[in-house]
């Protein structure tokens, strides 16, 4: 969306340059201290089983976020991630009976179809992305109540196919080998390819990418169609962690990767982002749950898990102020 | 209809097709051919009961809508709105059942029920105005922030349950109806009408729009932007509170899990269809009014002739996008 406001003008950039690694390194600072803090506070909180825990159920949505946080570099916006992973878990679920791969692909191209969609009306016809997504998150939605017959769709447990989801590899859960993945395979794209530069270079300036003759419609389709193709996995996940596709699951799941994408320091107008440092978002919001939960536990204080939307509202409103105030001292230097 | 501060086209540029001359009034044409097709192939249509229920189920969209109209006209958006309905929802009944203050009843409870649920929601409007334009953090992610945490404050106030009620002197102004009409619908009217007056003849709604259109040249000829902002945004706030009285009295029941879920999608999308730009500085109040009464029935046309509502939704999503098509198609 174009509601930004005027770019910092900076005359150091240097410092510029310092005051912006500042803010993309905070989150890790933060999250390193969350874990300090949860270490020390309670007693079986790095504990394997937690730390796996914590792993596997935020695996779906750290694959959501990559997809939204390349989405958002290029200025973009895509509300219909949530709807599509619960597409792609209802079009997974009743697949896997075909086994794993079948299951998988279901989903994978569940969530690439949308993606298609999704590149065609931002791309080719021009309607702002907010809006576009908005429709294809409202339609897929509705494919995904039509297909599942409005009810959860129990996935085959004959094939092997929850292991996608409850399964361990080297003792990882195998959602957390898929995120790290997929993790890899974006930081590669877009601190190594020509792909990557171009995404940037799109979120920065477009008309003056397209100038460059930067080809800025392929770079814009290729993030839609990875976000979507990211966000049907997100639902093979879901319906594997879960043993059903979920038609309803999903509401919501845009704004919190949209949260953790802003959380890990990259900007809303599109042109700097990174995406160690949205994985370290997605975590930091995982961790304030299960934060909340072990603080439970220990009987001082009962907080509802209601606590947790107002916590991680609180923890999102304190990061932008700071970001705004780091750009603001960038503006002056 | 559609308000913008553009300056008209130039003489001798190529006349405008018929197309082009019907465009601004797309979704009331759309609408009225709707209801000409439900006139002659569904059941029942003409009648009181249809209107009724057709109107109470788009009052809180449209209300939440006309607010939303005048955010995206500076340019800007509001996410926090459904959240919002939410507290207003949850303290209401809080106020009136005496929970909030014990032994507050009678008509001095039901009186504030009214009033500080929208006040408190028009506060948290001016709060997410003052974030955006105090530290320039960009509107969608500025109403983001309440969005999120905003339904955790209505669950926490409520625990999350369900706050059951019986109250007539608080729930008239979703039961009652006068000469036929329910009163929601006629406070949906005077808000649309309202705001559509003050959008085109008040100073107001001439810096609303100027602001949307072009920021710094607002800046620079003197209109007092952060005002402006602040005060659409806290009017969003307030119009969001009323809607969220208008649903749980209409439910007698405060779900703080449930009011106004969505909504922000709903009313986006009723002022997408309605020919406000989402860019800023073009907007229609009365647009969105006929966009939101399109997907409104639309839905019913489609549930009346036996559709299923899943279906109904990739029909509406149809429908935005055919809308924003067509205006991008109509911008030079």
């Amino acid at each position: 969306m174009s509601l930004a406001p005027p770019v910092p003008v900076t005359t150091n950039p240097a410092k510029d340059a310092a005051l912006r690694h500042l803010g993309q390194w905070g989150v890790f600072l933060a999250l390193a201290a969350l874990v300090l803090f949860g270490w020390g506070r309670y007693e079986n909180f790095l504990d394997p089983f937690n730390v796996m825990s914590v792993l596997r159920y935020n695996g779906m949505f750290a694959l959501v976020a990559l997809g939204m946080a390349f989405v958002i570099m290029t200025g973009g916006i895509d509300l219909s991630v949530g709807s599509t992973a619960a597409l792609a878990s209802v079009a997974s679920a009743l697949a896997s009976a075909h086994g794993v791969v079948a299951g998988l692909g279901a989903g994978l191209a569940a969530g690439l179809l949308v993606g298609t969609v999704n590149a065609v009306v931002i791309v080719r016809l021009r309607v702002l992305p907010f809006i576009a997504t908005l429709a294809t998150m409202l339609a897929a939605s509705g494919c995904a109540l039509l297909l599942a017959g409005n009810q959860s769709v129990s996935v085959s447990y004959e094939t092997g196919f929850t292991e996608l989801g409850q399964g361990d590899l080297l003792g990882v859960p195998v959602p957390a080998w898929i995120a790290a993945a997929a993790y890899l395979a974006g930081s590669v794209v877009l601190n190594l390819t020509a792909l990557g530069r171009t995404v940037l270079a799109v979120g920065g300036n477009e008309d003056a990418a397209r100038l460059m003759g930067l080809p800025v419609d392929r770079a814009k389709a290729l993030v839609y169609l990875a976000s979507g193709g990211l966000a049907g996995l997100a639902g093979v996940i879901l319906a594997a962690q879960f043993g059903a596709g979920q038609p309803i699951e999903g509401v919501g799941w845009e704004l919190f990767a949209i949260a953790a994408v802003v959380v890990g320091g990259t900007l809303l107008t599109g042109g700097v982002g990174s995406v160690g440092t949205t994985l370290a978002g997605v975590l930091l919001l995982g961790l304030i749950f299960n934060i909340l939960n072990f603080e439970n536990g220990l009987g001082w204080i009962s907080l509802s898990a209601y606590w947790q939307s107002v916590v991680r509202g609180v923890f999102l409103l304190v990061v932008v102020i700071l970001q705004s105030r780091l750009a603001g001292r960038a503006e002056e230097a | 209809m559609t308000e913008s501060l553009a300056a008209p086209a130039p003489a001798g540029s190529r006349r405008p097709g018929w197309g082009h001359r019907l465009a601004p009034h797309g979704a009331l044409l759309a609408l009225v051919l709707l209801i000409l097709f439900n006139a002659a192939f569904t059941p029942n249509f003409l009648t009181w009961q249809t209107l009724n229920v057709n109107l109470t189920q788009v009052c809180a969209t449209v209300i939440v809508g006309v607010g939303m109209t005048l955010v995206i006209a500076t340019a800007g958006i509001d996410l926090s709105v459904g959240s919002l309905m939410a507290i207003a929802g949850a303290l209401a009944p809080l106020i009136f059942l005496g929970h909030l203050v014990p032994g507050l009843s009678g008509p001095p409870a039901i009186v504030l029920a009214f009033v500080v649920p929208v006040a408190v929601t028009a506060a948290l409007g001016w709060f997410n105005g003052w974030l955006i334009t105090r530290f320039r953090i960009q509107p969608i992610v500025a109403t983001l922030v309440l969005f999120i945490a905003g339904r955790g404050i209505a669950q926490v106030m409520t625990n999350g349950n369900l706050q059951v009620f019986n109250t007539p002197g608080f729930q008239w102004i979703a039961l009652e109806r006068v000469a036929g009409i329910p009163v929601q619908a006629i406070l949906m009217a005077v808000v649309v009408v309202v705001a559509a007056w003050a959008l085109r003849r008040t100073l107001f709604g001439r810096r609303v729009l100027a602001v949307g259109g072009n920021e710094t040249a607002a800046r620079l000829a003197g209109v007092p932007v952060v005002r402006v902002k602040r005060g659409v945004y806290a009017l969003s706030g307030a119009l969001a509170g009323v809607a969220g009285l208008i649903v749980v009295a209409r439910n007698s029941a405060a779900d703080a899990n449930l009011v106004g879920l969505g909504v922000e999608l709903d009313a986006i999308a009723a002022a997408a269809v309605g020919g406000t730009l989402l860019t800023g500085g073009r907007a229609s109040v009365v647009g969105t009014l006929w966009g939101a009464l399109l997907i409104q029935l639309v839905r019913y046309t489609l549930l009346a002739n036996g559709v299923p509502d899943a279906a109904a939704l990739v029909v509406k999503a149809g429908i935005i996008l055919a809308a924003v098509v067509l205006q991008v198609r109509r911008a030079p």
